[in-house]
C-alpha cells in the first residue's frame, strides 16, 4: 500500500527535476557559447527609446526599470477601465436578456452572440485599423460638448488644471471614509432600532461637499485648458493643450469591454435566474416595493452567484489587455518584451518578469474578490 | 396592469376601442414617418416645433400612439400579443419604440454597405466604383487567406488532407457498438498520430514526388484550423491528466499540478507565445530546432489545458460523495474507479464548460502572429499593406469576422445540444 503512494510521488517528483535541469544545462551552456551573461543590472541602465504614451514623466534617458514601470501603469491603466465599464455595460445587459419585454431582449442577446463569438484580436483590429481610421482629420473634426474633438489621431479633450490638488484629494479620501463610517452607524441603528437613516442621500451630500468645500475655503482651484488647433505645416495640423487619448487606448478600451461585456452578461443573467421563483415572491408579500425586492432580496443573493465567475472575466480581461502590444499600444507586454527586449537581448530574464508580473496582477485579483467573496457569502451561526 | 396616471385616456369600453386604436396606428405611423424623413429625405416635418422638442419627435408620438393601443383584453389576438410583449408601460414603450427607430436608423446604411452598393465583379480594385463594400478584394484575396502564401499550384494537398482528416473524424458516428469502447483510444492517440502523417506527408510534402513546402508558408483560414486541431486533441487528455492529479492526495502529484495549472491561467497567451518564440530555443541544446508551428502548438495545448483542467475539476467537485464511496466499496481502484465511475459522469456535467474552452482556443488562435505565423488575421494584415489594395481593411475585417462568427456560434450552438443530449436527471 505504502510502495503505491510513494512511487507515483517519486516518479513525478524525477520527471520534474529532470526537466528543469535539462533546460537549465542547456540554457547556460546556450548563453555561454553566444556570450551572454545572466543579470537584471540591465534594469539600471539607460533605456534610450521613446513610449509614446506615458502617465509619469518618461523620456529616453530614464532606465529600463522606469520603462517596466510605464508599460506597466498603461497595462494597468486599460484593465481598470476596462473592468469598470465592462461590468456596467454587462450588468445592464445582463438584466436586459431578462426583460419582459421582446425587443429589449432581443438585442441584449443579439449583442451577446454577436460580440462574443468573434476573436478579441479581430476587434481589436476592427476597431483601430477600420472604424477609427474612418474619424476625421484634426482641421475637420467636429466640437463636440463645446470642449472635444473626436479626430483620428485621437481624442482631445479639456484637460483640468489643479492648484493645491494635494488638499483636495486628502479631504476626498476624509468624506469617503465618513461615508464608511456613516453607513456603519446606519445598520447598526437599523438593526437595533428599526430605524432608516438615509444613507445615500447623506452619503452623496458628503461626498460632493465635503470637497466643494475646499474651493471655498481650502484654496483649490480648478480651471480647464481646452485644445486648440494649430497648423505644423501645409497640410498638417494638431492640437496644443488639453488633454489627449489616444486612438490606441480607445480601440482597446472599446474592443475590450465590449467581448467581455458580453460574459459578464451572461454571469448576471445566470445569477438573477439562479434566484428562485419564491424568494420575489416572498419579498413581495411582506409588502417590499420592486425596487427594495430587486435590492434587498434579491441582488444579495444573486451576487454570490455572479461574483465567482466574473472574477474570472476580471482576470481575463487583464490579461486580454496585453493584446495591445498588436497595435502598438505602449502596454507592459509592447514596451517589456517588446522593444527592451530587442535592445537588450534578455529573454530569459525579460520574458520572466513579464510573466511573473501578469501572475502577481492575477493573484492580486483573485485575493482581492476571494475577499469580497468571503465578505458576501452566507454566514452561518 | 396597474393604476397609472395615463388611465383616464383608456377606453372604458369596448366600443370606443376601435378609435383608441385608429389614433394610437397614426401616432405612431407619424413618428416612424417623421423619423424616417429626418433621416432619409433630410426633412422635418416638425421643423416649427423648439429644438429639443423637434429632435425628439419621432419618439415622443410614437410612444403617445402606443399609449394609446395600449388595451387590455381588447379581443384582437395580434394587439393583445404585442402589448405583452413590447409595449407593457410607457418606459417599456420608450425602450421598445428606441430599438425600432434604431434598427430603421442603421439597417439601410448597413444593407446599402454590404449589398446594393457592394462591387463583386471585376479583378482590380478599379472595379470597386460604388460606395459600398468592394467584395472583389476578398475575392482576389481569397485563395491567400483560406492557404496563406502556400504556393497556388499545391493547394489540393490541404484541401485532400482536410478532407482525410474530417473523414477520420467521422469514424465515431459510423463504428459498430462493439468497437465503441476504444473510441476515446482512437480519438485521443490514433488521431492525432494519422493526422500529423498525412499533414507531413501531404502538406508539408518532400517526399512522393511531392514539393517541400516549409512551415512558415502556411496560413490562413487552414493554418488555423490545423493549430486548434491539434491543440484541442492534445490539451483535452492533458488537462483531465492536471484535473485528476490536482484532486489527487498525493502531495507532490498535487502540489505540481496546482502550481502548473496556476501558473499557466496566471499569464497571457502573447507572453507564452513569446516564450516559445525566443526564449524556448534558449533551453534546448545547441543545434537542435523545433519548427515553430510545433512549438506554437505546443505552447497553446499548455495554456488551454491549465484551463480545461480546472473545468473538467469543477465537474469532479460537482460529483457527490457517494459515487466514490459506492465505487470504492465495489473494490475498484484510483483508475477503474475514475475510468469507469467518476468521469464519464463528470465530463457529461462540464460540456458547456469545455465548449467554452474549445471556443476561446479557436478565438486565441489569431494570436499565433507573434511568432510570425500568418493565419487568417494575419493574412488580413498582410493584405492590408499591399499598395495595389489599400484602403479594404474594413471588408477585410468584416469577412475574417463572418467566419470565426460563423464557426464559434455553430460550435456553442451544437454543444447546447450536446448537453441536452446528455443531460441525465439526478
Amino acid at each position: 500500500m505504502k510502495i503505491k503512494k510513494i512511487f507515483p510521488q517519486v516518479i513525478t517528483l524525477l520527471f520534474i527535476v529532470l526537466i528543469f535541469t535539462f533546460f537549465t544545462m542547456n540554457a547556460q551552456e546556450n548563453m555561454e557559447t553566444r556570450g551572454l551573461d545572466f543579470g537584471f543590472g540591465f534594469l539600471k541602465e539607460s533605456a534610450s527609446f521613446d513610449i509614446q504614451f506615458s502617465l509619469i514623466d518618461y523620456d529616453g534617458s530614464h532606465s529600463y526599470a522606469r520603462a517596466y514601470l510605464v508599460g506597466l501603469l498603461n497595462t494597468l491603466l486599460v484593465a481598470v477601465i476596462g473592468i469598470i465599464l465592462a461590468t456596467l455595460l454587462g450588468a445592464v445587459v445582463g438584466v436586459a436578456r431578462l426583460s419582459p419585454n421582446y425587443l429589449i431582449r432581443k438585442t441584449a442577446s443579439f449583442y451577446i452572440e454577436f460580440f462574443r463569438n468573434i476573436p478579441l484580436l479581430l476587434q481589436i483590429f476592427f476597431w483601430y485599423f477600420a472604424a477609427l481610421r474612418a474619424l476625421p482629420m484634426p482641421e475637420d473634426a467636429t466640437l463636440l460638448l463645446g470642449s472635444s474633438f473626436m479626430t483620428i489621431k485621437g481624442f482631445y479633450t479639456a484637460a483640468p488644471i489643479w492648484k493645491n490638488f494635494d488638499i483636495f484629494f486628502v479631504v476626498l479620501i476624509i468624506a469617503v471614509i465618513l461615508i464608511f463610517f456613516f453607513a456603519k452607524y446606519a445598520k447598526k441603528k437599523q438593526e437595533q432600532e428599526g430605524k432608516q437613516l438615509p444613507v445615500f442621500i447623506v452619503s452623496l451630500a458628503i461626498l460632493i461637499g465635503l470637497p466643494l468645500l475646499t474651493f471655498l475655503i481650502g484654496g483649490v482651484d480648478l480651471s480647464f485648458s481646452f485644445p486648440v488647433i494649430r497648423q505644423m505645416s501645409q497640410s498638417s495640423y494638431t492640437f496644443d493643450g488639453g488633454l489627449k487619448i489616444p486612438p490606441e487606448l480607445i480601440a482597446l478600451t472599446l474592443a475590450l469591454t465590449l467581448y467581455t461585456a458580453t460574459f459578464i452578461a451572461e454571469n448576471v443573467r445566470a445569477g438573477i435566474q439562479g434566484i428562485g421563483k419564491g424568494q420575489k415572491e416572498a419579498a413581495a408579500s411582506i409588502g417590499l416595493t420592486p425596487n427594495q425586492v430587486l435590492k434587498l432580496v434579491i441582488m444579495p443573493q444573486a451576487l454570490r452567484i455572479i461574483i465567482p465567475p466574473t472574477t474570472n472575466q476580471y482576470l481575463n480581461l487583464t490579461k486580454n489587455s496585453s493584446l495591445a502590444a498588436a497595435i502598438a499600444y505602449p502596454d507592459l507586454v509592447l514596451v517589456f518584451a517588446g522593444t527592451a527586449m530587442m535592445q537588450t537581448g534578455k529573454a530569459i530574464e525579460i520574458v520572466g518578469i513579464t510573466m511573473a508580473t501578469y501572475l502577481t496582477i492575477s493573484l492580486a485579483i483573485s485575493l482581492l474578490m476571494n475577499w469580497y467573496n468571503k465578505r458576501i457569502a452566507i454566514q452561518e451561526k | 396592469m396597474t393604476i397609472n396616471h395615463m388611465d383616464f385616456f383608456k377606453p372604458k369600453h369596448q366600443k370606443n376601442r376601435n378609435i383608441y386604436l385608429i389614433i394610437g396606428i397614426l401616432l405612431f405611423s407619424l413618428g416612424i414617418l417623421d423619423f424616417s424623413l429626418n433621416n432619409f429625405q433630410d426633412k422635418n416635418i416638425t421643423f416649427f416645433l423648439p429644438g429639443p422638442i423637434s429632435f425628439f419627435s419621432p419618439l415622443i408620438f410614437s410612444v403617445i400612439g402606443l399609449s394609446f393601443i395600449r388595451i387590455e383584453f381588447s379581443g384582437i389576438k395580434i394587439l393583445d400579443k404585442l402589448n405583452k410583449n413590447i409595449n407593457t408601460s410607457n418606459f417599456n414603450a420608450v425602450l421598445s419604440t428606441s430599438i425600432i427607430l434604431l434598427v430603421i436608423f442603421a439597417l439601410p446604411p448597413l444593407l446599402n454597405w454590404f449589398i446594393f452598393d457592394a462591387n463583386i465583379v471585376g479583378d482590380t480594385k478599379e472595379a470597386c466604383t460604388g460606395g459600398g463594400a468592394c467584395w472583389v478584394y476578398i475575392k482576389v484575396w481569397f485563395n491567400r487567406f483560406m492557404y496563406g502564401m502556400y504556393p497556388n499550384a499545391e493547394q489540393w494537398r490541404i484541401n485532400i488532407t482536410f478532407i482525410a482528416v474530417l473523414g477520420f473524424m467521422a469514424v465515431g458516428f459510423f463504428v459498430p457498438s462493439k468497437l465503441r469502447n476504444y473510441l476515446s483510444f482512437y480519438y485521443t492517440i490514433l488521431l492525432p498520430i494519422i493526422s500529423f502523417i498525412l499533414i507531413y506527408y501531404i502538406i508539408s510534402g518532400g517526399s512522393f514526388g511531392l514539393v517541400w513546402v516549409e512551415t512558415g508558408a502556411w496560413g490562413g483560414l487552414s493554418l488555423t484550423f490545423m493549430v486548434s486541431f491539434f491543440s484541442l486533441i492534445f490539451c483535452f487528455p492533458l488537462g483531465m491528466m492536471l484535473a485528476l492529479g490536482r484532486r489527487s492526495n498525493l502531495p507532490v502529484v498535487k502540489y505540481s499540478s496546482l502550481s502548473f495549472i496556476e501558473f499557466w491561467r496566471g499569464v497571457p497567451l502573447i507572453t507564452v507565445l513569446f516564450m516559445s518564440a525566443v526564449m524556448f530555443p534558449m533551453f534546448l541544446p545547441e543545434g537542435t530546432y523545433i519548427d515553430k508551428l510545433i512549438r506554437v502548438v505546443v505552447a497553446i495545448t499548455l495554456f488551454e489545458a491549465a484551463y480545461t483542467a480546472e473545468v473538467i475539476r469543477g465537474g469532479l467537485q460537482a460529483l457527490p460523495r457517494g459515487q466514490y464511496d459506492a465505487a470504492k466499496s465495489l473494490g475498484m481502484g484510483y483508475w477503474k474507479m475514475h475510468i469507469f465511475v467518476i468521469l464519464p459522469q463528470a465530463l457529461k456535467l462540464v460540456i458547456p464548460g469545455i465548449a467554452n474552452t474549445f471556443l476561446a482556443l479557436i478565438k486565441d488562435t489569431p494570436l499565433i502572429f507573434v511568432v510570425g505565423l500568418l493565419e487568417v488575421v494575419g493574412m488580413l494584415n498582410l493584405a492590408k499593406t499591399n499598395p495595389k489594395w489599400l484602403g479594404f481593411s474594413m471588408e477585410g475585417y468584416v469577412f475574417a469576422g463572418i467566419i470565426f462568427w460563423i464557426i464559434c456560434f455553430s460550435m456553442s450552438k451544437y454543444s447546447q445540444k450536446l448537453e441536452l443530449k446528455y443531460k441525465t436527471d439526478r
